[in-house]
């Protein structure tokens, strides 16, 4: 068979050697009954010239945004990634490894997961970052899972109704038994989280308070109204970032107050591919590191120059079991590696400069919008924004989008998408640019909208 | 593995130093370096500080300055560093670590599926939904199973998400319930998963063929016990014989049986895990379905589950046939999300590509692979302890204890093997084998690689009566040499000790 390297000949050695008659003797143990008597009702094995028509047929039923001009994002945004870094990707030394476990053998991967962890810790301006959890919901559900175990007998998370609805209905799912409470405060009418309510929600038995910059809309937050909020409490502030470009142009959260960063870093290069694999992470003040979640990576100064560890793993499943900070195992290390490899490539300069980039083109596009005369189209708030920004639709966006889409262009995301059946905001579509949109791009879209 | 251990032939120290010593880009970043290059910008520019105000940043202060070519060449090195599958016999019990074929990859990265964004509207992304369909339809071929959830983004993953969907079942019939019953022989994944349940965990202790006790099961499984979590074949490679037995007692009282299918490769295509009377089980894709393990992962961890559970599964699930697929959110009793999006969708790719290479033969993956851990047995058992000899499928558990009379232990041995290029076996579990070192060859493993192994564990065993200390103090031809990892957890635990290391730009010569 195709990955079974030994011939028959060799297979009926190995079972003379064992001692056997025939391979089913190997699995005497198994209840006769349920074997399976037929082969399973799978089609014959599949060459590779079938496996490319096969998969290929379906991989060319979906719309790439390399054929499209896009404009989707919502938590999830298409940058650039250099090509050296799928190529490198693909070495087998980095891509058939398994987690680090035996750090004599594993240098290459424990270093770059060392530089992941430093990357994140400069950019979201805390001391220390994990290895990576799995994408950026279930990042926000470790974070508030670890504020509670780090403030004791509390029992609610006060979260702003501004995160992305798609993490605030993780939450909900991995909290619904543990006898925890979410309490959601809407956004004011600007789109933006109230100080004023933020602060109403929390209490004395308030263990975290969290929220989101740039939030769902798009719309920049101040941290400290997050973090001023939770500390008057004695509780822990939480910082959701789904677009990390953003920390290039803006406060990091550690400068303002936060106690814990989280959510998704896919913007470094990683490809959008259907929602998967993405790269959660998650950091924290130095004080709070043993109760991080997941693997980290430990560095140590020797006679022979730096070497790198799993490490502090007393935290972790394999060793505590149920009183784990996690039941993490697996994480999205090739992926984190994806990422560094981009960092590494964009550095200081890069970052910036690609942050501007996204900013101005989603500056002109704004402005574009507003200059529009037809009535039908607004900016829906009037805050600072990033690289993505809610515009208010008056025809259906459903007709808004099929029109953009006759232009080529993937006009955005209906904020409906989100959180499917909860009818609100109906008429909002988010729209994301990223350096890989063109002014041209820019036109056509307000063209689209000129000619409703 | 490189040359950077060990330089035969004497260069200058500084030089030798250059190539031997390890290193991180933040180590020697050169200012004014960039590897990227943009367009020109086509609109005017922002000004960020005028929108901004206070909130702007004006730098990421430490952030590296790198060429391209910096870049390529310092993780071409540290690739270097790394043992793989693709260069070494990887025998990690546990961890399924089996080629990885290169055809996956290249179906992963068709723009078609990798340039695809989650929220692409599903006229446009009808390929992409039928893909999921696919997989679910061939994962419900090999489990038996009612319906597969593909959200969950690892093994560890899909044990919650059972777990969750378990709660939500008997919360729905009215009796929640308190506690899972975990086997004292489990990962520790499953208590943990359990217990972020909101269960509380029990212990079952192993039997003296280190399986399942029946007796002790029917003593804990009461009508507060929610679940039983096992796995089929256990971590030490053995066959739960009673499992039907076991899935009676579980049912008799109302409770769900779980399999952790960690090891589905001793039986795909063989059993089906919903004929043995389970009602959910994980399957992890980066081990029975091949897809790789990245250093760590992305896995995925896709739950089965038999009729009963499938009212919970988690949103969305993709319904529909070729005339249209589409992604269901309208499930009342579902527990909800368990991420963002759909799985990790260019995993499930690979598995679908894997699963359809081998088709209706998959079973000859399950028979390799329990035929080759049989011969390593089988050539081992002479020379290290096996503690439970139950037979073994797709892995075996030895353990230390002959060698340990010399004072050589399971890690000293695990060292050792690096010096004869193979990666170690796993020792950290099962937790009733003290000393452990649970092998796991895999179906993909030549028989030349296979007697290599052995010969390698055999020349260890000898080592160890004759000259232990050449085993204990290895390895010595590794990129480094032992880590002390119980001083770095010491030094991990002061504060600042994750600070990136910011230096003083190096010079250049
Ligand atoms: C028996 C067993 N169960 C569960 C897991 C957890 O799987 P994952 O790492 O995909 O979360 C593992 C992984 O090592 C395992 O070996």
């Amino acid at each position: 068979m195709r990955y079974i390297p030994n011939s028959p000949a060799e297979q009926a050695a190995l079972l003379r050697e064992v001692g056997v008659a025939a391979v089913d003797d190997l699995f005497a143990t198994v209840p006769r009954e349920v074997f399976r008597k037929d082969p399973p009702p799978l089609a014959p094995p599949m060459s590779e010239i079938e496996l490319r028509r096969a998969l290929g047929a379906m991989a060319v039923k979906n719309a790439a945004a390399t054929c499209f001009a896009s404009f989707l994002g919502a938590g999830l945004y298409g940058h650039h990634s250099p090509a050296f870094v799928s190529q490198l990707l693909l070495r087998g030394e980095f891509l058939t490894s398994y987690t680090p476990y035996q750090p004599e053998v594993s240098q290459g991967t424990l270093t770059a997961i060392w530089e992941f962890q430093s990357h994140i810790a400069l950019l979201t301006g805390l001391d220390v970052a994990n290895a990576s959890m799995y994408e950026g919901a279930t990042a926000f559900v470790e974070a508030v899972l670890m504020a509670e175990r780090l403030t004791k007998k509390r029992t609610k998370v006060v979260v702003s109704r501004t995160i992305h609805p798609e993490y605030l209905a993780t939450l909900k799912t991995y909290l619904a038994y543990l006898g925890l409470e979410v309490a959601e405060v809407a956004a004011g009418a600007d789109g933006v989280t109230s100080a004023a309510a933020l602060a109403a929600a929390v209490d004395e038995t308030t263990f975290a308070v969290a929220v989101q910059s740039p939030n769902v809309f798009g719309l920049v937050e101040d941290w400290t109204v997050a973090s001023e909020a939770a500390h008057a409490h004695g509780a822990l502030a939480i910082g959701v970032v789904n677009e990390a470009f953003s920390l290039a142009l803006l406060t990091p959260p550690g400068a303002a107050g936060i106690d814990i960063a989280c959510g998704e870093a896919a913007s470094f290069g990683v490809p959008a591919s259907f929602g998967g694999p993405l790269i959660g992470f998650l950091s924290c003040r130095d004080a709070f590191k043993r109760q991080i979640p997941g693997r980290l990576a430990g560095r140590l100064e020797t006679p022979d120059g730096p070497v790198f560890a799993l490490t502090l793993s007393t935290r972790e499943q394999h060793i505590r079991r149920e009183k784990a900070t996690s039941n993490i195992c697996s994480n999205q290390g090739l992926i984190a590696l994806m990422a560094t490899m981009t960092l590494t490539a964009l550095g200081k300069h890069g970052l910036r400069e690609t942050a501007l980039q996204c900013l101005s083109k989603s500056e002109y596009l704004k402005t574009g919008v507003k200059a529009l005369d037809n009535g039908k189209f607004a900016v829906a708030f009037p805050g600072a924004t990033f690289n993505e920004f809610a515009l208010r639709c008056g025809p259906p966006v459903a007709e808004v989008l099929a029109a953009l889409e006759k232009a080529q262009i993937l006009g955005g995301v209906p904020f409906a998408r989100l959180a499917p059946g909860a009818g609100e905001h109906e008429d909002l579509l988010l729209v994301a640019t990223t350096e890989r949109v063109r002014r041209e791009d820019l036109d056509r879209y307000l063209d689209v909208l000129k000619g409703f | 593995m490189s040359d950077h251990g060990n330089l035969t032939n004497p260069v200058p120290a500084a030089l030798a130093d250059r190539r031997r010593k390890s290193s991180s880009i933040f180590d020697a970043f050169r200012p004014g370096r960039k590897g990227v290059l943009l367009p020109a910008l086509d609109v005017p520019a922002a000004d960020p500080e005028a929108l901004f105000g206070a909130l702007h940043r004006a730098e990421v202060e430490g952030e590296v300055e790198a060429s391209e070519v910096d870049a390529i060449r310092h993780f071409t090195r540290l690739s270097q560093k790394n043992m793989s599958i693709d260069a070494n016999l990887y025998p990690l019990g546990s961890c399924t670590m089996k080629y990885n074929p290169r055809i996956n990859e290249e179906l992963a990265r068709l723009p078609g599926f990798a340039d695809v964004h989650p929220y692409t509207p599903e006229h446009l992304s009808q390929g992409a939904l039928e893909l999921l369909a696919r997989l679910e339809e061939a994962l419900v071929a090999l489990t038996g199973f009612a319906r597969v959830t593909l959200q969950p983004s690892a093994g560890a993953n899909g044990e919650l998400t059972a777990c969750l969907m378990i709660r939500a079942a008997h919360v729905k019939a009215g009796a929640p319930r308190k506690y899972v019953l975990v086997p004292d022989s489990a990962h520790g994944t499953n208590p943990a998963s359990a217990h972020f349940a909101g269960y509380a965990v029990q212990e079952l202790a192993s039997n003296p063929r280190g399986t399942l006790d029946l007796g002790e099961l029917e003593k804990k499984m009461t009508d507060e016990v929610a679940a039983v979590m096992i796995t089929v074949p256990n971590t030490l490679g053995v066959f739960e014989e009673n499992i039907l037995e076991v899935t009676k007692i579980v049912h008799a009282k109302g409770g769900y049986v779980y399999l952790d299918g960690a090891n589905f490769n001793a039986f795909v295509g063989k059993v089906r895990p919903a004929d043995l009377g389970a009602d959910a089980m994980h399957m992890n894709l980066h081990k029975t379905f091949s897809t790789p393990h990245g250093g760590g992962g992305p896995g995925s961890g896709p739950v089965g589950v038999a009729p009963a559970l499938v009212p919970f599964l988690p949103v969305p699930t993709v319904e529909g046939a070729d005339d249209g697929w589409r992604l269901e959110f309208d499930r009342p009793d579902s527990i909800g999300r368990m991420r963002t999006f759909y799985g990790n969708y260019g995993v499930l790719v690979r598995a679908l590509t894997y699963i359809h290479s081998y088709g209706n033969e998959i079973a000859e993956v399950a028979e390799t692979s329990v035929l080759n851990a049989n011969y390593l047995r089988k050539k081992l058992a002479p020379f290290y302890h096996l503690k439970y000899d139950a037979p073994s499928y797709h892995e075996v558990v030895f353990d230390d204890k002959l060698q340990a009379a010399k004072g050589v232990h399971n890690i000293d041995v695990a060292k050792r093997l690096m010096d004869y290029g193979f990666h170690p076996p796993t020792m950290s579990f099962p937790l009733i084998v003290p000393g452990a070192l649970m092998i796991e060859p895999t179906e993909s493993e030549p028989v030349e690689e296979l007697d290599a192994f052995a010969d390698a564990m055999i020349a260890i065993a000898k080592e160890a009566e004759e000259s232990p200390e050449l085993v204990t103090s290895a390895p010595h031809v590794t990129p480094v040499g032992r880590i002390d990892e119980a001083l770095l957890a010491r030094e991990a635990s002061k504060p600042g000790s994750f600070a990136p290391v910011l230096r003083a730009p190096v010079r250049r010569s």
